[in-house]
């Protein structure tokens, strides 16, 4: 019981920094887009690195309103982000032997991670959907927007839905762990802090 | 709207999971998948509306149920894919079973528009069949084969014949293109092709009409000594795809024309037969007060059943034992005689079907003036040849006695032509003259089978009208579906509006899952585009065609990428002196380049790539004045070749309707004028 009580914590912030790291093999996000004569659908799945699915098919559709091949989004991002997440599981493991409240903004970055991922992904879709050519086919047709990044969109014949996928889940349920896990190793650590450093303070005044 | 369901349900697991995300800050939840409550099926008013509906159509309860059995709602596909020959539209038909839908006519022997057959690809396939050197861009198409694995189809390769000119295809069900056109070296024509050995080691293609071998002239008073016919072994590799003439070989045979040829199998693989006709060596002169050829080639009551050993005529030709006509292996009938190649055994005369059954113990003759089917047994065959029960015929090759080697024969109708198989241990004959088919009952291991005694028929159904070949579904391989059966009839008389005096011919649809006497006639299909003779049925699982090239730059001839294929990005025109090369790319809805300027005698070699990879995305590219239409499927990369010899503006444009912006989808090639482009 009183073993647990450290054992917690550090359960928590290594197991959320594995699930960080596996996230970066799986998808983050997808669209998918469906029209009459696609009875399938069209799908482009976001991974932390890549894009897969049918890119050059919805590139090869986006040109009609102009806007720019997907991958031309978001490289510097996927170009760094195998090593960032690296490098957030590494501060989350490394809370676990910082039992100061430094370890509180040591895995700050990771916790806020999900929701970077998303404003990344918004500011994208809303300058790709601003940014559109002038020159294409259907340019006086189509008014600059936002595909939505959750939820569902409409362009021409095409509905889009998008949603996050397991890699975000993954990474959402990590920062989930990392609050908790920092919550007990607090619960846990302060009062041996406080005892170690608190009687000195105390001693001080 | 379509698909809403599916999109709302989307949305839904949108919704759940973006709402997930903030639950899951607080506690871990398992993902619930979200209920969908069984539609209810619309009532449209019952049995009392559809018997309305019957009776003002007048359609009887059988009418009804045919409808029933056939009718296949939007979007649901076809059991069974049956491949027809395409009789002298020169192609092959493909048709969806049992909804009777056409689905593609491949393009073979003759030039086709739609695919750009001939008119910028297929060009170097098609002069495959040239006859010396000699562009012939028909073709008369009779027998399809497809690819067979242990005696079953295996859905990889589909083989035809073209009687006209003697040609073999080779069509791969990938692409369900063809690949290759061999002229046959020895015969001018054929008719026994295509069929396949049970492992699709060798295509076999056997002649008709007697010539002296490689068609070489002599009068036809030299018919007995000069003329001779002939049976090809054309051996297939399947690894390139192609059929190997360096390896193939044919057999020298009397001057009899044969007609049809059935490969055997489990207890007769090994041995191959034949069916023969003028056996009386009739040279007609209908105009010379001779015996025209109907007459004087119907004289005896008996022509020959050809029985050729193929492993001992695959060990002649190993051990060099053959002669070469036109550059072609051919082992002389006397290599035939003398090394128990080549047997004969009477048969009713003018026969048309040798069909071997699934076990492959009994080969099925019918003669089409002799009421009867006659069954051979290859035991029997086998036996006969051991006992020397043979007498020798004019050119020296032992006939075996006829009750030496006779089963059975049963009589199921005038005009006896051609019979395939179920499982159900009956066999069904196509009856030219009663205009019917009847189906009869297998003795030997069958008898279990059926609840008839053996060698009786069971019933007969009528067809409309004078039918020719039969197919049953996979109805000659050594495992036969049955369920159904496709009567190929040559006249179609009153059964559809006809357009003008050429009418259409007549594909009917029979359902024979039940036994005994039911047989019920399901569908006619009108074949407005030929004359079709032999078709297969194959179960549509077992074809695995691509829906778009495997990858961008495929070259359908080689299957594999094209070295000079045109790339995305890397568009552009090169002159090397008179010589210009286009490197082109199509996709929705532009060509690059759009503009091809070049000057009034330059060779274009022009290179173009359908960039596309969504299934069904084809461009085509027509060229007015130039004789070019192509279509490129998605992924492939064509090369074509012409002299810029008419100066002056032609608009290219894209020929399969793409997008929205077909219309648009087009460009210019500018061919200046030689004394303009001097001048520069």
């Amino acid at each position: 019981m009183h073993r647990g009580r450290y054992l917690l914590p550090t359960l928590l912030l290594t197991l959320a920094a594995t699930l960080l790291l596996g996230s970066i093999f799986l998808p983050y996000w997808r669209m998918t887009l469906h029209a009459p004569q696609y009875p399938s659908g069209l799908q482009v799945q976001a991974y932390i690195n890549r894009l897969e699915g049918d890119v050059h098919e919805i590139d090869g559709l986006n040109h009609y309103i102009g806007m720019r091949p997907l991958n031309e989004a978001a490289t510097l991002e996927r170009s760094l982000s195998g090593m960032m997440i690296a490098a957030l599981a590494l501060l989350t493991v490394g809370a676990v032997f910082i039992h100061s409240r430094w370890a509180m903004l040591l895995s700050l970055p990771a916790v806020l991670f999900p929701a970077g991922f998303l404003l990344d992904l918004y500011l994208w879709m809303a300058y790709f959907g601003h940014h559109l050519d002038p020159r294409a086919p259907l340019s006086s047709a189509i008014k600059p927007f936002t595909p939505p990044v959750i939820g569902q969109g409409n362009v021409g014949q095409f509905t889009t839905i998008a949603m996050p996928d397991v890699g975000l889940v993954l990474a959402t349920v990590a920062s989930a762990m990392i609050l908790l896990g920092v919550w007990f190793h607090r619960r846990a650590y302060k009062p041996l802090f406080d005892q170690a450093f608190g009687q000195k303070v105390q001693s001080d005044e | 709207m379509d698909g809403g369901l599916l999109e709302k349900e989307q949305i839904m697991q949108a919704r759940i999971l973006s709402v997930g995300l903030i639950v899951l800050m607080f506690s871990m939840v398992g993902c619930g998948r979200s209920e969908t409550s069984p539609t209810q099926a619309q009532n449209s008013g019952g049995s009392d509306a559809i018997n309305q509906l019957a009776a003002d159509r007048g359609l009887t309860p059988d009418d009804v149920r045919a409808a029933l059995m056939t009718y296949q709602p939007s979007g649901r596909l076809d059991d069974y894919i049956m491949f027809s020959s395409g009789g002298h539209s020169g192609q092959v038909f493909v048709i969806g079973m049992p909804s009777m839908r056409l689905l593609r006519s491949i393009a073979v022997f003759t030039p086709e528009s739609w695919q750009g057959w001939g008119y910028g690809v297929g060009d170097e396939v098609l002069a495959g069949g040239d006859v010396n050197g000699k562009a012939n861009r028909w073709g008369d198409t009779h027998h399809p084969a497809l690819s067979e694995t242990g005696g079953d189809y295996d859905g990889q390769w589909l083989f035809i014949n073209d009687k006209a000119n003697a040609r073999i295809a080779v069509i791969d069900l990938r692409d369900f293109e063809t690949k290759q056109i061999v002229k046959n070296p020895v015969a001018i024509n054929d008719h026994g092709g295509a069929m396949v050995t049970p492992n699709t080691e060798y295509v076999i293609e056997g002649g008709q009409y007697a010539t002296p071998l490689g068609w070489s002239y002599a009068p036809l008073e030299q018919y007995n000594q000069s003329y001779r016919g002939m049976v090809t072994l054309w051996k297939f590799d399947r690894k390139a795809g192609r059929i190997d003439p360096q390896r193939s070989f044919a057999l020298e045979l009397p001057p009899y024309w044969q007609d049809i040829f059935d490969a055997g199998k489990l207890a007769s693989e090994g041995w191959i037969f034949g069916n023969s006709f003028n056996t009386e060596l009739a040279t007609g002169g209908i105009e010379k007060g001779n015996a025209p050829f109907e007459a004087g080639a119907s004289q005896r009551d008996a022509d020959y059943l050809h029985i050729i050993n193929l492993k001992k005529a695959e060990q002649a030709y190993k051990d060099g034992k053959f002669d070469r006509v036109n550059g072609f292996a051919v082992i002389s009938l006397k290599t035939c005689i003398d090394e128990g190649i080549l047997f004969f055994a009477p048969e009713p005369k003018s026969p048309h079907g040798v069909d071997v059954a699934p076990k492959g113990e009994f080969i099925v003759v019918s003669g089409k003036l002799d009421p009867h089917v006659t069954i051979y047994s290859i035991d029997r065959i086998k036996q006969a040849i051991a006992d020397q029960n043979w007498e020798l015929e004019a050119y020296g090759v032992p006939v075996l006695d006829l009750d030496a080697v006779v089963e059975a024969r049963v009589e199921v109708g005038l005009g006896p032509l051609h019979t395939q198989f179920d499982p159900h241990g009956y066999a069904y004959t196509s009856l030219f003259l009663d205009t019917q088919v009847a189906r009869w009952t297998l003795g030997g291991a069958y008898s279990e089978l059926h609840p008839e005694p053996a060698w009786t028929v069971a019933g007969k159904v009528r067809v409309h009208y004078n039918v020719g070949h039969i197919a049953t579904a996979e109805g000659d391989t050594v495992s036969p579906d049955g369920k159904y059966l496709v009567s190929m009839n040559k006249w179609s008389v009153d059964r559809f509006f006809h357009p003008g005096p050429l009418f259409p011919q007549n594909f009917q649809l029979i359902d024979i899952t039940e036994g005994g006497d039911k047989m019920q006639l399901l569908y006619d299909m009108p074949i407005g585009v030929g004359e079709p003779h032999y078709a297969q049925i194959i179960e549509a699982a077992k074809l695995k065609p691509w829906a778009i090239y495997p990858e961008v730059g495929w070259d359908p001839h080689t299957q594999q990428v094209r070295a000079d294929a045109a790339k995305a990005g890397e568009e552009r025109i090169e002159r090397d002196g008179k010589t210009v090369h286009v490197y082109m790319t199509a996709v929705r809805s532009h060509f690059n380049p759009e503009h091809v300027e070049v000057n009034e005698g330059d060779h274009v070699v022009w290179s173009i790539t359908n960039v596309e990879r969504a299934e069904d995305a084809t461009h085509g590219l027509a060229i007015p004045a130039y004789n070019i239409n192509l279509s490129l499927e998605a992924g492939e990369a064509v090369t074509f070749e012409f002299d810029a010899d008419q100066p002056g503006t032609f608009a290219f444009y894209c020929s399969e309707f793409c997008s929205a912006l077909h219309l648009e989808m087009a460009g210019y090639l500018l061919v200046k004028p030689a004394e303009m482009a001097m001048s520069q």
